[in-house]
């Protein structure tokens, strides 16, 4: 086990990925001589050259584009976006071809594809560059999504996503890049998709957290059971596709109650999306309705007091999932 | 060009103090960041003050201005009040777009300053709208949208342009060519560096001026306005500048020498026009200094009237996002925490 931040894992398992395969190469803006907007990519332009670290102008469409068609013909590029708020402007290469190529062309190709971007709230950068995405790209059959929010998933899941032959819609966290974790050494070390990490184990209550609001998630679990004497089990995904949720209804069964928690909006949420496959899935087990804490469902504001209540803390955790406990009583006791 | 003559010297006055009120509250700015009265992104124009001020400056009061998140300095020139752009950079209720947008997204209606924008090319079609309103409507309003050499490379760039021509719509595109986009530089990432020319081939001329020299920059503006007005003919005006400060606040600045910046310096926009203005006679040394002093005061001001103005409220927090309508039936949204927002609830 090493130590590092969670930028320097990403680091490690595209330096070990270029190694092991020449015919990954990464394409970005200011991922050369800058060393990525957020410095994941720093040191790489020196180890392998402007032929696999390429520069490239600001044309998100376009380089996802060129992406697809070189994985169509060979090539496994990992592209950095420079967060995901600016993927908007490449959702159709994105969905139209990256999702789509294979399927439509009758299994023909695959696309070999990583696209690697930052999200999330919560540094005063207001509506266009705030924005948390998961459930856009959830929401597309063809791709594959991965949510680390540990050090050594973000290397482990980066590795496992650069040697998938799916498309791959690989989301970081800004505010987590600088987070520290323990990541084991070997080099062939990775996590596998759809498998969900149980980050606490508990049994009255299954809170399942995305992306950082898994350790929000952590956080308030053991809040809950210092001062409400709630015994939390936490579950992070990982993966939202394929997503393990084996371990979720398996979890839902002993707790029979569960929290949703995420950074993005409701309407057509992560969250939603879960409720209803454990409704559909898990129904019996439940004894209060699934409970979500999610964004607020506006765009994020700039000022700062109202930009941090309008995505989740651990307060809200807590309310929600107390929630869940008051209704029951009450049902008790009615 | 310094060959252009001065213009009358009151015009002339005035944009130097224009272009000196965007230096000093741009310096105030990113001292207010580093005390974390400032949040997000923050973008400075200076050394870029030559481009906005004349460029302005060739606009009528009902012309559209549109420009990037580095437009603190657009807003002012436009006339905004100082004290309304701190207070959005500050994230209050007495700020532009009463603390919703921050740096990156000024606007004033009232001024026909039609914006900030946070995506690098979302800017243009927005422009080659507002030129769509004024033909449709009739008017002879024209439409300025700045954005920069980085830019120019999103597809919106070729789209916009050949929409703009095809249409005959009175845009004037000024690219502001200030060498780099963020880290990288003009040659590493356009092809075709001569950016005038990179609109010829949707049918959209090229003109090219000094954005370093407000007189020239007004010049060329003026020009290009009068085609895009008079002609219908948009028109690309590449505006050649340099950022003397990294690309927002915390930029290492590793991708360019400091060579390269004092070199760029001996260029500042505000030091060589207040010299001209001397040297001709329009201002002595004693009134450049006063107009930098009223200039200071001025931000002064505005820093004091943004810390003034309270936090928005929380309980505004749903505010703006849609026109509710009593007519309408249904959720509008799916948050309890939206206190007006779940319109219809009491219908269902
Ligand atoms: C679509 C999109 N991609 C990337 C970014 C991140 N970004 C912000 S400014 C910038 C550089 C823009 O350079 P240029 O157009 O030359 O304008 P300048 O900042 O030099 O004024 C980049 C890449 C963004 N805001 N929007
Ligand atoms: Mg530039």
């Amino acid at each position: 086990m090493a130590e590092m931040r969670y930028r320097e894992a990403l680091n490690e398992a595209l330096t070990e990925e270029l190694e092991r395969d020449p015919n990954v190469y990464l394409m970005g803006q200011d991922i050369s001589v800058f060393g990525g907007a957020f410095k994941v990519t720093e040191g790489l332009m020196d180890r392998f050259g402007e032929k696999r670290i390429r520069d490239t102008p600001i044309s998100e469409n376009t380089i996802v584009g060129i992406g697809v068609g070189s994985a169509m013909t060979g090539l496994r590029p990992v592209i950095e976006l420079m967060t995901i708020n600016f993927s908007l402007l490449a959702l159709d290469q994105i969905i139209n071809h990256a999702a789509h190529v294979r399927y439509m062309f009758g299994g023909q190709v695959s696309v070999p594809l990583v696209v690697r971007m930052p999200q999330g709230a919560g540094h005063q950068l207001g509506p266009t560059h705030s924005h948390s995405f998961e459930a856009l790209y959830l929401h597309v059959p063809g791709l594959l999504v991965a949510v680390p929010s540990t050090a050594a998933d973000a290397k482990g899941l980066l590795k496992t996503a650069i040697r998938d032959d799916n498309p791959v819609i690989f989301i970081e966290h800004e505010t987590l890049y600088g987070q520290r974790g323990e990541v084991p050494d070997d080099p062939d070390f990775t996590v596998p998709f759809g498998l969900a990490a149980i980050r606490r184990a508990g049994s009255d209550v299954t809170i399942i957290g995305i992306s950082r609001m898994a350790q929000t998630a952590e956080c308030a679990a053991e809040q809950l059971a210092a001062e409400h004497g709630i015994e939390a089990e936490v579950i992070d995904p990982r993966t939202l596709r394929p997503l393990d949720l084996d371990t979720i209804l398996e979890s839902v069964a002993k707790t029979n109650r569960c929290v949703i928690v995420e950074e993005g909006w409701p309407h057509g949420g992560v969250g939603a999306n879960l409720a209803a496959l454990i409704g559909e899935q898990g129904f019996d087990d439940l004894d209060a309705p699934v409970g979500r804490v999610t964004g607020v469902d506006a765009p994020m504001p700039y000022a700062k007091n109202l930009e941090q209540i309008s995505f989740p803390h651990e307060q809200q955790v807590i309310e929600a999932t107390l929630a869940l406990f008051g209704d029951r009583k009450r049902a008790l006791r009615g | 060009m310094a060959d252009r003559p001065l213009p009358p010297p009151e015009t002339a006055i005035n944009w130097f103090k224009s272009m000196t009120l965007i230096r000093r509250f741009e310096e105030r700015a990113g001292e207010q960041y580093t005390r974390a009265k400032v949040g997000g992104f923050l973008h400075l124009a200076i050394g870029e003050e030559a481009t906005i001020v004349g460029a302005v400056a060739a606009l009528r009061p009902t012309d559209y201005m549109i420009a990037t998140y580095r437009s603190h300095g657009q807003a002012l020139a436009r006339g905004s009040e100082p004290g309304r752009v701190m207070a959005e950079l500050f994230g209050r209720v007495d700020g532009l777009c009463r603390g919703r947008g921050g740096s990156m997204h000024m606007f004033d209606l009232e001024r026909r300053f039609m914006g900030g924008f946070g995506i690098v090319g979302g800017n243009l079609p927005l422009a080659a709208g507002f030129g769509l309103s004024s033909d449709y409507l009739g008017n002879d309003d024209a439409t300025l949208c700045q954005f920069g050499d980085g830019a120019s490379n999103q597809g919106t760039f070729g789209e916009t342009l050949n929409l703009a021509a095809l249409w005959s719509l009175p845009v004037v595109f000024m690219v502001t060519n200030n060498q780099f986009g963020m880290g990288t530089s003009l040659e590493r990432h356009s092809a075709q560096t001569d950016l005038q020319v990179k609109g010829e081939g949707f049918g959209v001329p090229g003109l090219e001026c000094d954005g370093m020299d407000v007189i020239d920059t007004w010049a060329v503006t003026e020009e290009a306005l009068r085609i895009a007005r008079e002609e219908r003919q948009p028109v690309l005006v590449e505006a050649l500048n340099y950022r003397f400060r990294g690309h927002s606040i915390a930029d290492p600045e590793d991708y360019r020498s400091a060579e390269e910046v004092l070199e760029w310096s001996k260029r500042d926009p505000l030091l060589t026009f207040g010299d001209r203005l001397i040297a001709e006679g329009v201002i002595n040394e004693q009134q450049r200094e006063a107009i930098d002093l009223e200039a200071i005061a001025t931000v002064d001001e505005a820093v004091a009237f943004a810390d003034a103005s309270p936090e928005p409220e929380p309980s505004s927090l749903y505010d703006d996002v849609y026109v509710l309508s009593d007519e309408v039936r249904g959720w509008y949204s799916a948050d309890h925490r939206g206190a007006g927002l779940q319109k219809g609830e009491e219908l269902c």
